[in-house]
């Protein structure tokens, strides 16, 4: 197997480019098609302050890693869920990444700093962990962002990760969410711009790019998302990815170049400005008296940490 | 060669040689869903593992399995 570009020894095959690349020639076509999402969907410019969601995972340290190689100011927010050992175990990835490179890494402990955790969160609300987390990441991500004076929030969201929402939005022809999946969501009133340079590059790609940058990153899966539709939607398209290379590319390109449009009608109707007021707690814009975020702090207020367990065992050690 | 696996983490004993392709067919996994790891860094596709290899199987889905 012979590079594509240098004809020395490959590392690595790309099926759906029908391409091998060196190791060299294949880091220089990851930032390279992470500077073509970022043109192509006008995310940020040089000169602009992007605050990277780092989570431990190969994702966000490697778009951490891509945003610095190409130039760009960039600083990460880690935000410790209290999800046991797991979270302990992803803390010390990014405090490690952080600490080798000497960046900037802000850093939020929710028991510490809000009271409660993503377990405690789940349990109370009697909702899957999932969302009390994303609704935790949003606000915290956001509020950081605007008082940080950022120009966006990048996130690690990856080709695997598009296609897998986008498929799984279309099973249910869930048009609203259609209608907003975009690689760019633009800055609002109250809520900063959120970008996600890795939708060019697929999962295998983000995991062979850390394992060549020696990035280390923790390979496990957050205990509380084991088992969920969005991993075995990924499943699903690699099995059709295996035997038609370039599936997913196509599928949720495909769908940003042909489809997205025709569901502007079901996009959400972001609130105009009579429609919001001010969070009576936190300030942020909301259509109701308190934001969904304030609304978690109270129902959470006093709780005892819990701990989850699926089928009798524990999932947050 | 040993092969180790993650989620569960796991070791398997082979009889070598063996390709790349070969393996991930007896393990019943998706080359788009791994990679395989020695010493550290990227073993390609077309690669030919020896008796004496130790070589990782990393999921690439997050939350997947190998």
């Amino acid at each position: 197997m012979k590079c594509k570009v240098c004809r020395e020894p490959a590392v690595i095959d790309i099926r759906r480019h029908n391409a091998n690349f060196c190791g060299d020639h294949f880091l220089k076509l990851v930032r390279d098609q992470t500077q073509k999402a970022i043109d192509e969907f006008k995310m940020f410019a040089p000169g602009e302050r992007i605050l990277v969601a780092v989570s431990g995972g190969k994702d966000s340290l490697a778009l951490w890693d891509i945003l610095l190689e190409l130039g760009y100011e960039a600083n990460g927010l880690y935000i410790g869920l209290g999800i046991g050992g797991y979270s302990d175990r992803s803390g010390d990835q990014v405090r490690a990444f952080a600490a080798e490179r000497g960046l900037k890494l802000e850093q939020i402990e929710l028991r510490d700093q809000y009271g409660y955790d993503v377990p405690t969160a789940a349990a109370v609300t009697k909702r899957v962990p999932c969302s009390a987390c994303g609704l935790s990441k949003r606000h915290l991500f956001d509020k950081a962002a605007l008082q940080g004076g950022y120009d966006a929030v990048a996130t690690g969201h990856n080709l695997d990760d598009e296609a897998a929402v986008l498929f799984g939005n279309t099973l249910r022809w869930q048009t609203e969410y259609l209608a907003r999946q975009h690689p760019v969501l633009p800055a609002r009133p109250g809520f900063p711009r959120k970008v996600k340079p890795l939708v060019r590059l697929g999962e295998r790609e983000m995991a062979a790019y850390c394992v060549l940058r020696g990035i280390d990153y923790i390979v496990e899966e957050c205990p509380m998302a084991v088992g969920n539709k969005h991993i075995g939607y990924k499943e699903a398209l690699n099995a059709i990815e295996a035997t038609s290379p370039g599936a997913k590319q196509a599928f949720y390109f495909g769908f940003l170049a042909r489809a997205v449009e025709r569901f502007a009608d079901a996009a959400p109707a972001y609130a105009e400005a009579g429609d919001t007021a001010a969070c009576t707690r936190c300030g942020v814009p909301t259509t109701s008296e308190i934001c969904a975020f304030c609304r978690l702090l109270e129902r959470t207020a006093g709780a005892e940490p819990v701990h989850l367990t699926i089928k009798g065992k524990r999932v947050d050690a | 060669m040993q092969v180790n696996l993650r989620n569960p983490n796991r070791t398997i004993i082979f009889e070598g040689p063996m390709s790349i392709v070969a393996l991930l067919q007896k393990l019943d996994l998706n080359r788009e869903s791994v990679l395989v790891i020695r010493g550290g860094t990227l073993v390609p596709g077309d690669a030919l593992l020896t008796a004496d290899d130790v070589v990782e199987i990393r999921p690439v889905i997050s939350g997947g399995v190998a």
